[in-house]
């Protein structure tokens, strides 16, 4: 029982940082219908800025607080990976919008390509280690919970308290939910739709960007081709939780999270990214449209 | 007022100016981190850094000129171009084509037919190993399996992000099947081939109810559900360490080019010993295989299965409600096109001689679908161009060792291989987001064929 507890919280762990990562993406879509394939590496981005901000301020201020280092490291890493999302999106992605359906993919896709292959070109091919951030480790009866999980569930939940909030009680919010209901009809009702959009983009590096930080804490390595399989697996939970859906990207990241961690516990570690997939398949076959999903309506 | 095409010169100046400034900001903050600053490894193994001010003043530098030259010259020059166009009205697309453009398919087949003894003729046996390996070869595999996915994407509509899983189904059929049981490749090329469509099928039961991209992810995790099972089953796949030593493929059993066999190729015309042969021939089974896929495409798009896939991509509604039943259209769009990537699996393995999960990674269904998006879907031409010019170009970039004398000793071209790839898609879709071949000829017309904008075409939801 306590084994499967334990199992239980890692799985929350790593669910939180899944679930930031696909509100980028559901959000992406809700907006305006593209999956971002370079979200993931927006992710790893927001991962490499936190390592080298570490990096500097523990040269020039050698015993600052390990709190301060890591706002700071989440704070710039959000700055900075939101910036590289609103050019992003302003360079291969704005013009595109209008034009047929597979277009912005196949930029997204190429973006994804250039980012990761950017990072491996300028800061080197092989992994980075950082030392251990946050080391402390509270006992429990037999579970062992450390305080870098508490940290990742408690940012996570602040996070995504702050973006419920946005999203449903600003002008912003309203200005963003009534983008994705209908584009062309908020435009005429004075929604900047541009900026709204910008805006979205930003937000969700900035989500990303602070899944990346804590990923680095938790690990202690980066590495330019971080960005794929963590990406594939917060798309894979937005689908789950029906794409779209905020809710559901949450949802569907705790769930990934808790199949990985539970699958790797009981059965074998080598395939749990096969049961990852293997359930979304399934799921899929009776909820086509996720589990919080709202069903398409066909129109003629 | 009268509206003149280019407004006036210095207020473009300085809104050039003034746009190149910012950009010039915006790209100083992002790359600040990663480009201004280098991290390594020192000797204790511990992560340290050093600033590195120089690149980080020519990337600012290349954006800010970048930006200023795109607003202030190609951007009007652009609009302009426009201009003129929307001015000469409706260009008559049904004009006769020059002799050239008429005959291109034949150029091409005998071009195609010809190119390895031309570069025998001009670079000599050791120097035409590249040319017909890692040009001739390289190009026609991609070709080949873009065709195949064209099937599957461009003519039924189905985004398929996994395709790269029948490849590697082909590829491994052929690798196991003949180290075990020593079958030939002219036995297991078809059964690959049959392999991959069963597989083809497998997947698209479970999809059949799914549409656009939640399609999309259920194909990429089977292609990584594949390649995850190919990693980790390591009594049957000998995992991550692949398979080697995978018998070559032979002249229809007349001739083998194993050097030591009594049958050997080389001995039996009298040459001298050079894989260059082996070489040559595999280049000619990938051209028939290619002309093998175009021809059954062409073809099948005739037939009443190819005009439902096409039906099917444009309105799923309408198509059913004209009595065309949806699950078998999808599922022999599925089998058909997984069936060349099976062909091109099998090839690959025969060729490479080692087979390894490396070479089925999301990246190459990316790169896949990326051809038959740049070349216009659809179109075959236009997808073999795409082929050639992106997998081309990435290959000749191998060979610019020029470049060292530019950049210094220390640059390996290599490495900007795949950075240039993404570059390249991203600057093609800008500019042509219908792909290099924006125009198609219709399957079924009233009265006359006349080709129309691609922009007609629908991409299909899946």
């Amino acid at each position: 029982m306590e084994y499967f507890i334990q199992q239980l919280i890692n799985g929350l762990t790593l669910g939180s940082i899944y679930g930031l990562v696909a509100i980028g993406y559901t959000m992406v879509y809700g907006i305006i219908g593209m999956i971002n394939f370079a979200h993931g590496d927006i992710f790893m981005l927001g991962g490499f800025a936190a390592l080298i901000v570490f990096l500097i301020v523990t040269t020039f201020f050698a015993g600052i607080p390990v709190a301060l280092i890591l706002l700071i490291m989440i704070v710039v890493g959000m700055l900075v990976t939101g910036l590289w999302n609103w050019t992003i999106e302003r360079i291969a992605y704005r013009p595109l919008r209008g034009s047929f359906r597979l277009a912005p993919l196949i930029t997204a896709i190429g973006m994804s390509i250039v980012l990761s292959n950017f990072i491996q070109v300028t800061q080197g091919p092989r992994n980075k280690p950082i030392p251990p951030l946050v080391t402390d480790v509270y006992h429990l009866g037999g579970l062992t919970i450390s305080l870098k999980q508490i940290l990742i569930v408690v940012i996570t939940s602040v996070l995504l308290f702050a973006f419920w909030y946005i999203v449903n009680r600003t002008p912003l919010g309203r200005a963003q939910r009534a983008t994705e209901q209908d584009r062309k009809m908020a435009a005429l009702l004075g929604v900047d739709v541009d900026k709204t959009i910008s805006i979205t983009f930003i937000m969700g590096a900035a989500l990303a960007a602070v899944a990346g930080a804590m990923y680095l804490m938790y690990y202690g390595v980066a590495s330019f081709n971080d960005g794929f399989i963590p990406g594939v697996k917060a798309f894979t939970a937005a689908v789950l939780g029906g794409i779209g859906s905020l809710p559901g990207a949450v949802l569907g990241g705790l769930l990934i999270g808790l199949i990985e961690s539970l699958w790797s516990a009981y059965f074998s570690i080598a395939y749990k990214d096969v049961a990852t997939f293997a359930i979304l398949a399934f799921v899929l076959i009776f909820k086509p449209t996720g589990i919080l999903g709202r069903p398409e309506v066909e129109k003629v | 007022m009268a509206i003149s095409p280019v407004p006036a010169s210095d207020n473009l100046m300085g809104k050039a100016l003034k746009e190149a400034l910012f950009a010039g900001v915006i790209a100083f903050l992002m790359f600040l981190l990663f480009v201004g600053i280098e991290t390594y490894q020192d000797i204790n193994n511990a992560l340290v850094w050093r600033t590195r001010w120089t690149l980080l003043a020519v990337f600012v530098v290349i954006s800010v000129v970048g930006r200023f030259v795109t607003v202030a010259f190609i951007r009007p020059h652009l609009d302009n171009r426009k201009l003129n166009k929307a001015k000469e009205g409706i260009p008559d697309l049904s004009e006769d084509k020059g002799f050239l453009r008429k005959h291109f398919l034949k150029f091409a087949l005998i071009l195609m037919l010809a190119y390895p003894f031309l570069s025998l003729l001009i670079v000599g046996k050791q120097g035409s190993l590249k040319y017909v390996d890692n040009f001739g070869i390289q190009i026609l595999i991609y070709v080949m399996l873009a065709w195949g996915l064209n099937i599957v994407v461009g003519l039924a509509g189905l985004l398929d992000l996994g395709y790269v899983a029948f490849y590697a189904v082909g590829a491994y059929s052929y690798a196991l099947l003949s180290s075990h049981f020593g079958f030939s490749f002219w036995i297991l090329l078809p059964l690959s081939g049959i392999f991959a469509a069963l597989w083809g099928i497998m997947l698209g039961f479970p999809v059949l109810r799914l549409r656009g991209d939640y399609l999309a992810i259920v194909t990429l995790a089977f292609g990584e559900i594949i390649r995850l099972v190919l990693i980790n089953w390591t009594d049957v796949t000998m995992g991550t360490f692949g398979i080697a030593g995978i018998a070559k493929a032979s002249f229809f059993g007349i001739w083998s080019f194993d050097t030591g066999s009594p049958t050997s190729f080389v001995k039996a015309w009298g040459l001298s010993a050079s894989s260059v042969y082996y070489k040559i021939f595999l280049f000619y089974i990938i051209l028939a295989l290619c002309i093998l896929t175009a021809y059954v495409t062409i073809r099948l798009r005739r037939m009443p299965i190819g005009r439902a896939w096409e039906a099917l991509r444009e309105d799923e509604i309408a198509c059913r409600s004209l009595g065309i039943d949806t699950v078998t259209t999808k599922l022999t769009a599925f089998a058909t096109g997984a069936m060349f990537g099976g062909f091109a699996g099998a090839f690959f393995a025969a060729r490479q001689g080692f087979v390894s999960p490396e070479s089925f990674v999301f990246l190459e269904s990316a790169v896949i679908l990326a051809i038959v998006v740049l070349g216009g879907m659809g179109s075959l031409t236009g997808i073999a161009i795409a082929a050639a010019v992106m997998v081309g170009g990435t290959e000749i970039l191998r060979e610019m060792s020029f470049l060292k004398v530019v950049f210094g000793p220390d640059f390996t071209p290599e490495l900007y291989r795949m950075l240039l790839f993404g570059l390249a898609m991203i600057i093609v879709m800008l500019f042509k987001p219908r792909g290099f071949v924006g125009s198609r000829e219709p399957t079924a017309f009233l009265k006359e064929r006349k080709a129309v904008s691609g922009s007609f075409t629908k991409e299909g939801h899946g």
